[in-house]
């Protein structure tokens, strides 16, 4: 799976799920605040992540993705091997 | 002192309709709501029949991180609340000032809990529910999303009583107010309509499997009957002391005289005659009404062959001599459960404020134990000014409520 394939699904489904117009999803933009999470629609950020790549995001590491740039990068690394 | 109750606005969201004169006119031209659904069949459902129940688009109306916590029924509830609302001529503004409570009746959230569930075995992992699962997959899912999207600062409370839910729901908002603990109250009855929901209930061969004619498959009072049809949506009605509604110019559409309810105490899902004619004749106590003073009995007869036959049974042991016409709208509706108490008020104060007693389509011939009874098979252009409205669920939970008009 490419970098570009990740950015492209990851886009696509948080789109779709928090309602809001993908072109906002800069590198830098800050994960929460442009999806507008609050503390009980983070859970569908983990969900959304677990049921697509099959990751777990624990809480410790969910502090540190600020930007959808540190979310692809957490995805990219974390993918199960035959998955990469 | 108690106070008087009067309804002051109604909203709906059903097979028949998702506005009152949709659904007047629906009611009035004796349309069925019926279908065979594919879907039920290829699942293996024993019947396929079911009410066709548009899902509503929320979007324009709440954010997703709100949407996220509405099953189904909450987001018909939502739909029927609005436009209750709209129809008592109370905005927002107004609810922001005064205390206005809430009692819906709602009696599951299957496939809310299933989907959860489902997600929870498949990733092993209690995240993968996601965020809206617990608050969509709680009975109370209905009082607990629409107190929060209308602000309601009064009693929140969801009743479940079976298929006596929504009469439940009404009686006891009615008793809060009629004591002076509320002045006004949302209530009524949701009913989610997903093959999921009433999977377990085909499984106990409860539903009519006249699968080749599904607008004849619902057919109460009637000697051919073979069992219910699942419905669903939603039905709210706001109701409030006269002194208030006369107080903020409201409209009044009728009044709420009587409550009664009884239990069986009995079998778990076949009704008797006993437990029925008393939630009837407390009813008729309850509003100091004498049975020659009901135009119309809005029954609960379902369908089923037992049900219906013990429910004629109460009611002509309570009016004797007196042939009070009745009907069941569940020959349009099928059976919408949770909600019925509540559509079925709707209804009949839709007829009584236009004059006519929809017909009990499908009634063709009685049967040795509906022929009790006076049922009007075709619709009748009628004056009436009181109805008597009645909702029996399992477990043997009856209610019955009168209304007069105003």
């Amino acid at each position: 799976m490419t970098r570009k394939e990740i950015v492209e699904t990851v886009n696509s489904l948080l789109a779709e799920e928090f309602e809001v117009d993908s072109t906002l999803f800069t590198a830098g933009a800050n994960v929460r605040e442009t999806l507008s999470l609050d503390s009980l629609s983070l859970v569908d950020l983990v969900a959304i992540i677990q049921q697509t790549y099959k990751i777990k995001i624990p809480v410790t590491d969910l502090r540190t993705i600020q930007t959808f740039t540190n979310l692809y990068d957490y995805i990219e690394t974390h993918l199960p091997e035959n998955d990469k | 002192m108690e106070k008087r109750v009067v309804i002051t606005g109604m909203g709906i969201w059903s097979c028949l309709g998702k506005t009152l004169a949709e659904v007047r006119d629906s009611l009035y031209t004796g349309k069925s709501g019926i279908l065979f659904s594919r879907e039920r069949k290829e699942a293996g459902f024993r019947s396929a029949l079911c009410a066709h129940v548009e899902r509503p688009d929320l979007k324009p109306f709440i954010p997703r991180n709100q949407r996220q916590f509405m099953p189904e029924e909450a987001q018909y509830a939502y739909m029927a609340t609005r436009s209750a609302l709209e129809n008592a001529k109370l905005d927002q503004n107004y609810i922001d000032k005064y205390e206005v409570g809430i009692i819906y009746g709602n009696d599951s959230a299957a496939e809310a809990t299933m989907d959860a569930l489902d997600k929870f075995r498949e990733f092993k992992d209690t995240s993968a529910c996601g965020s809206g699962a617990i608050f969509q997959s709680m009975n109370s899912t209905v009082t607990m999303n629409l107190a929060c999207l209308f602000r309601l600062r009064g009693i929140n409370l969801t009743a479940s009583g079976a298929c006596a839910s929504g009469s439940h729901a009404i009686g006891l908002s009615y008793l809060l107010i009629r004591n002076g603990l509320q002045d006004c109250m949302i209530c009524g009855g949701a009913q989610e309509a997903n093959l999921y929901s009433v999977a377990a209930f085909d499984g106990i061969q409860s539903f009519s499997i006249r699968e080749n004619e599904p607008a004849k498959a619902s057919r109460p009072f009637d000697r051919d009957r073979d069992g219910l049809v699942p419905g669903g949506g939603a039905a709210t009605i706001i109701i409030e002391s006269y002194e208030h509604a006369v107080k903020r110019g409201a409209p009044i559409l009728g009044e709420i005289v009587g409550w009664g309810f009884s239990g069986n105490g009995d079998h778990i899902s076949t009704p008797n005659v006993a437990g029925p004619a008393r939630s009837l004749e407390l009813c008729l106590k309850n509003g100091n009404i004498n049975p020659q003073q009901i135009g119309y009995v809005n029954a609960h007869a379902t369908s089923t062959p037992i049900g219906d036959s013990r429910e004629a049974k109460a009611i002509a042991q309570l009016f004797g001599g007196y042939k009070v016409p009745v009907t069941s709208t569940k020959s349009q509706t099928g059976h919408e459960m949770w909600m019925a108490g509540a559509s079925e008020l709707i209804y009949s104060v839709l007829m009584m404020k236009n004059d006519f007693i929809a017909g009990n389509i499908n009634f063709e011939n009685p049967d040795e134990e509906t022929a009790c009874l006076n049922i009007i098979p075709e619709t009748r252009e009628t004056h009436f000014d009181t109805f008597l409205s009645n909702s029996f669920g399992f477990g043997g939970t009856n209610s019955t409520l009168i209304v007069k008009n105003i």
